[in-house]
């Protein structure tokens, strides 16, 4: 292993050779911070609203700014964190390396990703400056295009445009990397199982992602010029806005979690010392997830008069999703049977993906089943669904890809006792927090009111209890992280976990082009080809191929 | 690092990126890339669409009237000009892959000739409606002379109810697919400068095979628009 020799971070130095860089590496570290100062942000907000909520008669804030605090929470964490997060940051880093190229097909336009990723969210902090959005992140008119609500809806409304251009870019340029720039004699089921969670999220990018920007453009000119479309006031029609809104809004889901499994299938697999089991079943059912996942948007609008056959149709068709989502979970567990499992803190986070998903993902179903849903909609019943797959899952995962990568992305150890520490505080914050709003829910409360009556104080206090168990459980683990950064920590071996897939045959941190020529190809979940060194050498490989 | 920049080289290598192989190999992922880009373009556009027809679905009487505002002729006028550009564009690939610049040049300059044109029939359409009154959403209050034009029959009918709506949906349409006409517009003028200074040959084309899908593409939208405001009513 070659500890000498420039890497892809020293090669140049200065920020100026950072913002112009069109190395993938770096521009996926820039995502990774943008994307954790927005992760720190929606955290702060979403404490402030547990917060509030610890007594029934709120605690901190008057009403309306309570409104706003919910608004900014949600908004920030789906369009600047999780929405963009795991493919925007670890995609880049990782999905070059993974398929032995030097960079992704179109570097300049990844750059540009990046800026209008940026940019957008300047506009998003623009809003929490000028503040006044306190429509839910759901922006449904007929309440969200009122006039008066000033300059912040129009920025919300740009800023959402730009990012969902940007991932549109990104979707395109994955798409591309993947069909084009993979080496000879890797065919498309030759690729690891992340790089087809992308390829699954990549589609639904594309062809998501610009409804939703044909609707926000249509909510500027609708605000501007009062064309009628969404507004009832000017003869326009707010469902219509429901439909455009879901039927991106949901396919998005399957763009935080798709890319999420992607992860789970490369940990379960390195962390358990078995080939992934079933890998077409895994690759495919992403397909599968990506195409049925665009016809099931209106089990979101089950009570707003929709025609009943509609929503039957869309009943049937949202329990159709559970299969392939099922198909993975139990390759992953066959995965995991009879291997040798080691609990590091990736892995930790993995298991509690498994958890929390199996939960989030059943009680999909008792939403997505039309009659349990018209009394459950709109309770906090669907706020503990949600986030069970979006932070139980979506999250643990982004921190498992977090620890798993941080290695090669920074070329330095953490602590891995804390870090397993914090993952399990995480976990049990987590289910402190959203366990009783499971209960809540089921028992009637409203989501989204500042006020609740006295009966629900305890469970509303667990809540918040967990809220900050779970909010100190990401902060330590952040900062763990960052100790390892310090001058003398701890430095990464090529391959510190024994993978298989090819980013971890090169040095940590990489080489600015990643490979000196690419090693030879053994397969990504093929462990025999791998030996324990250990020490400052880490996994070696039998063939003699030294990085 | 120096990696991805293009080769200090003079003439079409110079553009072949180092993480590409081969030219063939660029052109081949450019154009894939610009395929899926132009999925996406369309998605883009079905949300208005999807607007088009569940409106015309509630309101038929609206589109039946509104059409008489939209001069057909003018719009066969665009169609027209915009089917030439087309043409035009496909030529400049093939002159572009046989290296024939004056040729190249020409009908590089044939599309933004033809592409400024219809923007000015746009102009000329948008203009006569809007200073009679023939706007979007609540504004909609035709003048007396723009009622004159309708044929009789019509006018003896009242004007139906929010009839303002389709007219939203006729400047938002078209609108979005002018704004399309002008990015094409300045594609092509950077597209044309680079021509201009010989980039292109039979070795490497990508700008302008990419920047004639997108035309195609803009071009077959107009297609669609033409009939479903201008004709069907
Ligand atoms: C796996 C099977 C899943 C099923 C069957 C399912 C089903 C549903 C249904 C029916 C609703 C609407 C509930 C209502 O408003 O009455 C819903 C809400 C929601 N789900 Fe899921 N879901 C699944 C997975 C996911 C995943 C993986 C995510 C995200 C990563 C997700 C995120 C959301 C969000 C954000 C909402 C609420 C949006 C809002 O109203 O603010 N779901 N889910
Ligand atoms: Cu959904």
């Amino acid at each position: 292993m070659s500890t000498h020799g420039e890497n892809y971070l020293t090669a140049e130095r200065g920020w100026r050779s950072w913002i112009t860089t069109r190395d993938h590496k770096r521009i996926g570290v820039m995502y990774l911070t943008v994307i954790l100062i927005s992760v720190l942000l929606g955290g702060l907000f979403a404490l402030a609203v547990r917060l509030h909520l610890w007594n029934p008669d709120g605690l901190l804030v008057s009403n309306d700014v309570y409104n706003r605090l919910f608004t900014l929470h949600g908004a920030v964490m789906i369009f600047l964190f999780i929405i963009p997060g795991i493919p925007a940051a670890f995609g880049n880093f990782v999905l070059p390396m993974m398929l032995g190229a030097r960079d992704v097909a179109f570097p300049r336009l990844n750059l540009l990703s990046f800026y209008l990723y940026l940019a957008g969210t300047v506009f998003f902090l623009a809003v929490l400056v000028f503040g006044g959005i306190d429509t839910g992140w759901t922006l449904y008119p007929p309440y969200s295009f009122e006039s008066g609500k000033g300059l912040a809806l129009l920025l919300a409304l740009l800023g959402v445009f730009i990012i969902g251009f940007s991932s549109i870019l990104t979707g395109v340029n994955f798409i591309a990397t993947m069909h084009n720039m993979r080496p000879k004699g890797m065919g498309f089921f030759d690729m690891p199982l992340f790089a087809w969670g992308l390829y699954a999220t990549s589609i639904i990018q594309v062809i998501a992602t610009p409804v939703l920007g044909i609707t926000v453009a249509l909510g500027f000119v609708e605000y501007l010029f009062h064309i009628g479309l969404f507004m009832p006031e000017y003869g326009g029609d707010p469902v219509l806005f429901q439909h455009f809104f879901w039927f991106y809004s949901h396919p998005a889901v399957y763009i935080m979690i798709l890319p999420a499994m992607g992860v789970v299938s490369e940990v379960v697999s390195v962390f358990s010392r078995k080939p992934i089991f079933g890998y077409r079943f895994i690759a495919m059912s992403s397909i599968a997830i990506a195409i049925i996942g665009f016809l099931v948007w209106g089990h979101h609008m089950f009570v707003s008069g929709q025609s009943k056959w509609a929503s039957v149709i869309f009943s049937v068709l949202t329990l159709l999703v559970a299969i392939p989502s099922a198909i993975k979970v139990f390759n992953w567990l066959a995965t995991m049977y009879r291997g040798s499992i080691r609990l590091d803190t990736p892995m930790v986070y993995v298991l509690s993906f498994l958890l929390l998903f199996g939960v989030g993902g059943l009680t999909g179903l008792f939403l997505g089943s039309l009659s349990t849903d018209v009394p459950l909609h709109d309770t906090y019943f669907v706020v503990a669904h949600f986030h069970f797959v979006m932070v139980g899952s979506v999250l643990s995962a982004f921190m498992a890809a977090l620890h798993y990568w941080w290695p090669k992305m920074t070329g330095r150890l953490y602590d891995e006792r804390i870090g397993r520490w914090t993952a399990v505080m995480v976990l049990l914050g987590f289910l402190l927090t959203f366990v009783p709003q499971f209960i809540m829910g089921a028992e009637g409360a409203p989501r989204r009111y500042a006020t609740y009556p006295y009966e629900w104080e305890l469970l509303s206090r667990l809540s918040t209890v967990g809220a900050f168990v779970l909010g100190s459980g990401m902060f330590a683990s952040l900062i763990n992280l960052l100790q390892s950064l310090r001058r003398g920590g701890r430095r990464a071996p090529a391959n510190p976990w024994g993978a298989a897939t090819l980013e971890w045959f090169t040095t940590s941190p990489p080489d600015p082009h990643n490979f000196h020529g690419l090693p030879p190809l053994t397969g990504p979940y093929n462990f025999s080809v791998l030996q324990y060194i250990g020490g400052e050498t880490g996994w070696v490989r039998r063939d003699g191929y030294n990085v | 690092m120096a990696g991805h920049d293009a080769k200090t080289a003079s003439g079409p290598e110079q553009f072949l990126l180092d993480h590409f192989d081969s030219p063939a190999a660029q052109l081949h992922t450019a154009k894939l890339g610009m395929w899926v880009f132009l999925a996406s373009e369309i998605l883009f556009f079905s949300g208005l669409f999807t607007a088009y027809a569940v409106y015309r679905g509630n309101h038929p009487e609206m589109f039946a009237y509104g059409q008489h505002f939209l001069d057909w002729r003018m719009g066969a006028l665009n169609t027209v000009v915009l089917i030439t550009s087309s043409l035009a564009a496909a030529l400049s690939v093939r002159f572009a892959q046989l290296g024939q610049q004056t040729a190249l040049r020409r009908s590089l300059l044939a599309v933004i000739g033809c592409a400024i044109a219809f923007m000015v029939v746009k102009y000329l359409e948008y203009s006569h409606k809007i200073t009679n009154g023939v706007v979007w959403g609540d504004g909609f209050s035709p003048s007396p002379e723009i009622l004159a034009e309708l044929p009789a029959a019509l006018r003896a009918l009242p004007v139906p109810e929010g009839m303002g709506r389709f007219f939203s949906i006729y400047y938002c349409m078209t609108g979005l697919h002018g704004i399309h006409v002008l990015v094409g517009i300045g594609i092509y003028v950077w597209i044309y400068r680079h021509a201009a200074r010989g980039h292109y040959g039979p070795t490497y084309y990508n700008a302008v095979d990419n920047a004639a899908l997108y035309w195609h593409l803009v071009d077959l939208i107009w297609i669609f628009l033409f009939p479903l405001f201008y004709l069907i009513g």
